[in-house]
């Protein structure tokens, strides 16, 4: 198979580096060849987060071009916006993304705006966008932080990975008494409607 | 076993399985996490230390006592540690010892963008330049046999694509290379005129041995495909030049960088039409390339900074220009990072930005961000430790000037300040400087993400050892004004301020708050009682909407456009109470448990 490209980005705090270890360790199980490359020098002072995941049967290069994506996972408005240009622009590119905002600190104090019309734009570029309050499913779970597990579940549905064993990935790299949950979680993602 | 993990680690599982027992280093973004995962095997030594120069030397210490060792750096550590290196070199060793050199291309997280292969070539020290993770851990292994069979240090070039991307690697066992004995030899390791005019004829010698190795070594290799375009290329260069090209190009795939493959060179480019040299930063193999007479193109068309990405290598060989896409263009806007919520160095620089006529000489770490808004609070910023003699040289000048003199104020972090900081203060203690010193004293190395120094009280291991006294040492050097602060506490902070400047003399200040990060040690829980446990809310009732408190630069503050009310997400915030401060209303409150 050709090499797919995956972009996971958010803003420091929101899960970003956990969805992509858990999706690159299920890549493993499943046979594939897979290289990961992160940004993340500043994640944890409220910077922005990117990963870029590429699986095949022979990768190269750990990161992924300009109008190459296969599928964007956003935990963050904005930040999807800031890596749009990545998604493949014939028209069949994913978006997933969790409808929040969380203000950068030129828009608290009124220097910048924050963009109005996001979505929108998201919806011109994507083939498919698929939106949602990911913090609120997660709230009826019972904790707002496994946001990025449901995403990550969308995600493994929208490129068919449902046959790999996440139960166990989830079992093997989340701590012990957060595994129910997250497995949980997982599912809520697989089938959202 | 195969295992996908990062460069870095995979540097730390090489050291492992070659038999290294001692690592030193700094933090330094790439390469921190290097000895963070040598320290998870308990057969390394792995230590911390307070800079580059001095992990170098005690690695040059463990090689002549017999052991592999190993020193990691980012690029800039290496213009700290070069003095030991380029004469390491000539001593040569006992048992292997490599050096890594991580390097920044685009410099994600760096004050420059220098190519430290020219180090190995001033240096004349073996290099070798991975590509990905499984070649970091076995060029790494090899790395020490050559250095044991050559004796002398070799230089592992890494960039921060290789620190960072993931990629799969099997996992090899570990190799247990006994102690050397040590044997006393005065005309190797003593490196005055007589003896090292000797070394200087051995390193010589010695590199024209490893010409031989470098032309017939398995990291060398052509590979061909279309023989129309042909490349040369080192490091992850050859990942993204292969991502570009496939099999539609011939590729020399060089890894083995110093001293550069002649034969293997001359004998590719006879075999292809064209030749492209691909690598980032400078014309490193070009300039060699070129030397052998051989026509190319390189930096005539590539860039010499930045990273060599794919997009990049598509725009200059075939044209590739995409449109910018313009309305994203206009709505994105920056994400710049900031201090955390509950960021000891807010307090201080909030106020710090608000006095007029001083210059503020900054430094390398968390605080360098108060260069930026709200703070606008630092005037310069050049290398690890600068703030200091840089500010005492300045203030020099200024004192020249007549009427009503600039103050200079040097600010500088506790894990900065050991590094070359105290060099630095020692520099105006001793020349009898009125400079003004604020050692930001968090408790921590928080930069690269929470690190152990010479000040936190535990070694890299969580070792308790001693914690250096920052108070004493500035009066040990003859500093007589020296106050310790809870930067938190704005009006404590306007007084030392106005304590120093009042006065024509030096002095020390230093702020003594951890990082609201940092995981707190018992002492730390014992000095600074109910840290970060509590929240303060907004009354919307009190609150006139003047965001005063926004320009604390505190991301927990929200300013809620609609209602002109501020509010403090309560997930965010924990509670140093900055913003209260500043409410001239007194709409923040604390929240009452």
């Amino acid at each position: 198979m050709s090499t797919k490209n995956i972009l996971i980005t958010g803003v420091g705090g929101q899960g970003t580096i956990l969805a992509s270890k858990l999706l690159t360790n299920g890549l493993i199980e499943a046979g594939y060849d897979v290289k990961m490359s992160e940004v993340h020098g500043m994640s944890q002072r409220e910077g922005p987060v990117l990963t870029h995941v590429r699986y095949g049967d022979k990768v190269y290069s750990p990161i992924v071009e300009k109008r190459k994506a296969d599928l964007i996972m956003g935990f963050e408005e904005l930040e999807v916006l800031r890596n749009l240009d990545y998604l493949r622009d014939d028209g069949k590119g994913i978006v997933i993304f969790n409808r929040v905002r969380v203000n950068p600190i030129g828009v608290q104090m009124g220097k910048d705006k924050y963009p109005t019309n996001g979505e929108e734009l998201i919806r011109e570029r994507a083939g498919k966008l698929i939106a949602l309050d990911g913090q609120a499913e997660a709230r009826k779970l019972g904790n707002p932080r496994v946001m990025n597990i449901i995403l990550l579940g969308v995600l493994i549905r929208e490129l068919g990975l449902e046959e790999i064993d996440w139960n166990r990935i989830i079992a093997e790299n989340v701590k012990e008494k957060f595994v129910p949950l997250n497995q949980q979680a997982l599912r809520v993602g697989l089938n959202l409607e | 076993m195969k295992q996908l993990i990062t460069g870095d680690e995979a540097i730390a599982r090489g050291a492992w399985e070659a038999g290294v027992r001692f690592a030193a280093g700094y933090p330094g973004t790439p390469s921190t996490e290097i000895l963070e995962n040598t320290s998870t095997y308990p057969e390394i030594h792995s230590e911390w230390a307070p800079n580059e120069k001095t992990a170098l030397e005690s690695v040059i210490g463990a090689s002549i006592a017999g052991a592999r060792s190993l020193a990691a750096m980012k690029h800039v550590g290496l213009n700290v540690a070069a003095d030991p290196f380029f004469t390491f070199a000539y001593i040569g060793v006992n048992a292997g010892a490599v050096i890594i050199s991580a390097d920044e291309p685009g410099q994600f997280s760096s004050q420059n963008e220098q190519d430290n292969r020219n180090y190995a070539k001033a240096a004349m020290v073996p290099m070798f330049e991975p590509a990905d993770s499984q070649e970091c851990k076995d060029m790494l292994i090899e790395a020490y046999e050559i250095s044991e069979k050559h004796d002398i240090p070799v230089l592992l070039r890494m960039t921060t694509r290789v620190c960072h991307s993931k990629s799969m690697v099997e996992l090899g066992d570990r190799a247990e290379v006994p102690i050397k004995p040590y044997v006393k030899n005065i005309q190797k390791y003593v490196a005055v005129p007589a003896y090292a005019r000797l070394m200087k004829v051995k390193i010589q010698q010695n590199f024209e041995l490893l010409k031989e190795f470098s032309n017939n070594c398995q990291w060398n290799r052509a590979e061909y495909g279309d023989t129309e375009i042909g490349i040369i290329c080192s490091g992850d260069c050859y990942l993204y030049t292969r991502e570009v090209f496939g099999d539609g190009a011939s590729y020399l795939k060089l890894g083995f960088t110093n001293p550069l493959p002649d034969q293997l060179i001359r004998d590719f480019a006879s075999k292809v039409e064209k030749i492209y040299i691909i690598e980032e930063n400078d014309p490193y193999l070009e300039q060699h390339v070129r030397a052998l007479g051989i026509q190319c193109d390189g930096k005539n068309l590539f860039p010499r900074n930045g990273e060599m990405t794919p997009e990049v290598i598509r725009r200059v060989v075939f044209g590739e220009q995409y449109p910018l896409e313009e309305q994203l263009q206009k709505v994105v806007v920056p994400r710049p990072p900031t201090l955390c919520a509950g960021c000891p160095h807010r307090g201080f620089f909030y106020e710090l930005g608000k006095r007029k006529k001083v210059m503020i000489s900054g430094d390398i770490g968390c605080y360098t961000l108060a260069s930026g808004a709200p703070y606008n609070a630092m005037d310069s910023t050049v290398c690890m430790g600068a703030s200091i003699s840089l500010g005492h040289g300045a203030q020099q000048v200024f004192d020249m000037v007549v009427g009503e003199k600039p103050r200079v104020v040097s600010v500088i972090g506790d894990s900065t300040f050991f590094h070359t900081g105290i060099n630095s203060l020692l520099d105006a203690a001793y020349n009898r400087s009125n400079l003004i010193t604020v050692v930001l004293d968090n408790r921590i190395t928080a930069m690269t993400g929470q690190q152990e120094n010479p000040g936190s009280g535990y070694t890299i291991a969580r070792e308790v050892t001693e914690a250096v006294n920052i108070e004493s040492l500035a009066r040990a050097m003859g500093i007589k004004n020296v106050r310790t602060i809870n930067p938190n506490q704005l009006a404590e902070v306007n007084e030392a301020l106005d304590w120093a400047l009042d006065m024509d003399e030096q002095t020390v200040i230093i702020t003594r708050w951890p990082c609201a990060l940092k995981k707190q040690s018992p002492w730390d829980l014992e000095e600074f009682q109910g840290a970060f446990t509590e929240t303060y809310f907004v009354d919307e009732a009190v609150c006139i909407g003047c965001r005063k408190c926004t320009r604390t630069g505190c991301p927990a503050v929200v300013f809620q456009f609609e209602k002109k009310k501020s509010s403090i997400d309560p997930d965010k915030c924990v509670g140093c109470s900055v913003c209260a401060q500043v409410c001239p209303v007194q709409a923040i409150q604390k929240v009452e448990a």
